[in-house]
């Protein structure tokens, strides 16, 4: 099916759409003055006055020590250990928003078809177990310290909020496949980034075995960046093109 | 100790204030609230928005009656305000109403559990089979459009299962209208019980026809679209069990009363002590409009309050798991319908149900979408997917 991303038509949001209409209203945002004296640091003042009002967003469960391995008691040594289950758990939940990311970037393709350069049915199947094995990796994890993997966590709630439209984006109709990698890309980037920094943490903890399991999902997760790109700018340039060499250019 | 309805007089009407602050500075954490507190919340903020309703239907057709509604509903609507802003920002339209759902069935449950009349507790058993199914539909729909366990807001209270199924609620206008009750005898908590579940039921439907369209995911606007519609038709079942020939003044009293009777229930088991403060307040506000509204029925019908009113509050109701009583309204009651005013095996329902619900589902029915072989799992349908698989040791699937 063909729907190009950039498609010349009736857009209606500019200002130059209805020129008298557009100066008349620029004269009369210019005739009338503010009524209230100030700018827009009012607001960051109204907002700082909540911040240091309300409470944090929730916290992090503790872990259930009665019956613990002592390897586990090991891991939670060191410095607060509820740092680590709260990063812990932003990744279990972002990982599993991320397997069923591409299973609606599954569905696009189905859609659109792919480009020369674009990404296979394969890739996306295997970035999605990819993403489901790397859930598993810190669900184990976060069990073997004893926490609770089914915990929301504040970490996991503020990277949830954070990336909410990119599911959004994705699960749009009217969105095309090429579209939506730009939602996989903005993923992959936090993912990249949150996993260099559990990385960090692990090690900053004394714990280099989990520091090395985690850097092999980052390796992992490196390859998806580079692979989004890919995709991602082969698309692009293709849509840009016209006449023959267009050939095999996104839907 | 019970309320005495005739002697707490309350907040006067000219004491009930509010600025803007206060109005919106508190809120309940998503992570760290128990789940009743949110369903407490969601509960008043539903009897808050049909007393507002309500109010207003009434200045429309009671001349009257217009100034002292415009006084009382002013407090109301800020009442509103302030307990619906205890929703905090992070929870999200689907987790809003995965908790929506949880009211109806806890709340239903409890109400179904303590109705003297067997009829209506038959018609409370009936609806909350219906949202209980919607809660495990939507559950579905949030654990696989966003990875997200709905669990986490429900917190292990209610179950997530099939309950009869969405797809075959959906019944002939006329087989949702259902008999009154009848004023002159019906005991005051069945009235004030009507009232609280049209309530409830009422601001859910508003809240599915507001936020259904703003989903981009066509799967989602179609659920809700199916939801709101069953959502309909338990506000027409529910409204109909409030006698029509109570008059606007009767009816204005059991609104405040039952404004009381639900606040003060949230009191009595609200475990978050800066909500539990808002309760307070609000049972404290109730009471004054209660005996403003009191003092216009004497005046005004000449009637005795305490023909409409009991002195003493009824039990409270209970905010906790109806686990095992939803379990066995599911086992015995799944298989019925309604036809007409009454309750049928589901076979014998009428033609005209059949051929409505036929229609509508002709061209795929939207819960059975987002729910197909979905089983909740703790952490997702996902977590038994990677129970599965077996990691290597670059983090890859073998």
């Amino acid at each position: 099916m063909e729907r190009k991303a950039s498609e010349m038509g009736m857009n209606r949001t500019g200002i130059r759409v209805h020129p008298v209409k557009s100066r008349e209203t620029v004269e009369g945002s210019e005739k009338f003055a503010p009524d209230i004296p100030g700018d827009a640091s009012v607001i960051a003042k109204q907002r700082q006055d909540f911040a240091r009002e309300a409470g944090n967003l929730g916290t992090v469960p503790p872990p259930n020590l009665k019956g613990m391995a002592k390897a586990a008691m090991d891991l939670l040594k060191g410095g607060r250990a509820t740092v680590l289950v709260d990063k812990l758990g932003q990744r279990a939940g972002f990982e599993r928003t991320g397997t069923r990311l591409y299973e609606l970037a599954l569905s696009k393709l189905d859609v659109f078809g792919t480009w020369d350069g674009g990404p296979s049915r394969e890739q996306l199947e295997k970035i999605r177990r990819d993403e489901l094995s790397h859930f598993a990796l810190v669900k184990r994890t976060l069990e073997k310290l004893g926490a609770d993997p089914t915990a929301l966590t504040p970490a996991a709630e503020l990277q949830a909020n954070m990336s909410e439209g990119v599911p959004r984006m994705l699960a749009d109709p009217h969105v095309n496949l090429l579209q939506s990698l730009e939602g996989l890309l903005t993923a992959e980037l936090v993912d990249n980034a949150s996993w260099e920094l559990l990385i960090e943490l692990a090690r900053e903890l004394g714990h280099q075995e989990l520091a090395e399991d985690f850097q092999r999902a980052l390796d992992v997760e490196q390859e998806h960046l580079a692979l989004v790109r890919a995709w991602i700018a082969a698309g692009t340039k293709l849509e840009a093109r016209v006449g023959e060499e267009a050939a095999g250019a996104p839907a | 100790m019970a309320l005495d309805l005739f002697k707490e007089k309350g907040v006067p009407l000219d004491r009930q204030r509010f600025t803007w602050k206060d109005l919106t500075r508190r809120m309940i954490s998503k992570l760290d609230d128990d789940a009743f507190t949110r369903v407490r919340v969601i509960l008043m903020n539903g009897i808050e928005s049909e007393s507002v309703r309500f109010s207003h239907a009434c200045a429309r057709m009671n001349r009257e009656l217009r100034e002292p509604l415009a006084l009382i509903r002013r407090v109301e609507h800020f009442q509103q305000t302030l307990v619906n802003w205890l929703n905090p920002g992070n929870q999200s339209p689907l987790e809003t109403t995965l908790g929506y759902e949880q009211t109806a069935i806890e709340v239903t449950a409890s109400v179904a559990q303590h109705e003297p009349d067997p009829y209506l507790a038959q018609t409370y058993r009936f609806g909350m089979l219906e949202d209980f199914d919607h809660l495990y539909r939507y559950s579905a729909l949030y654990d696989r459009l966003c990875g997200k366990d709905p669990n986490t807001i429900t917190q292990s209270y209610t179950d997530i299962i099939p309950g009869r199924l969405t797809a075959i609620e959906h019944r002939h206008p006329l087989d949702d209208v259902r008999r009154p009750y009848e004023a002159r005898t019906a005991a005051p908590i069945t009235r004030l019980n009507a009232l609280t579940i049209v309530s409830a039921e009422n601001q859910v439907h508003t809240y599915y026809m507001n936020i259904g369209p703003s989903f981009t995911d066509p799967v989602a606007r179609q659920l809700y679209a199916e939801i709101a519609a069953i959502e309909e038709q338990h506000v027409t079942q529910y409204e109909s069990l409030c006698d029509p020939g109570e008059s606007w003044l009767e009816k204005w009293l059991l609104h405040e009363a039952n404004e009381v009777y639900n606040y003060y229930s949230c009191l009595r088991s609200e475990t978050n002590p800066r909500i539990k403060e808002v309760w307070q307040r609000f049972t404290d506000y109730e009471l004054g409009h209660l005996h403003y509204v009191m003092e216009l029925f004497q005046r005004l019908e000449g009637r005795d309050p305490a023909e409409v009113l009991p002195r003493e509050l009824p039990e409270p109701i209970g905010y906790h798991s109806h686990r095992e009583f939803v379990r066995k309204v599911l086992m015995n009651e799944e298989g019925l319908s309604a036809k007409g005013t009454g309750f049928v095996p589901r076979a014998e329902e009428a033609e005209r149900t059949l051929l409505y619900r036929q229609q509508l589902n002709s061209e795929g029915s939207p819960s059975a979408i987002a729910s197909a072989g979905y089983r909740w799992r703790p952490g997702t349908e996902l977590a038994e997917e990677a129970e599965r698989v077996s990691t290597l040791a670059e983090g890859r699937i073998q």
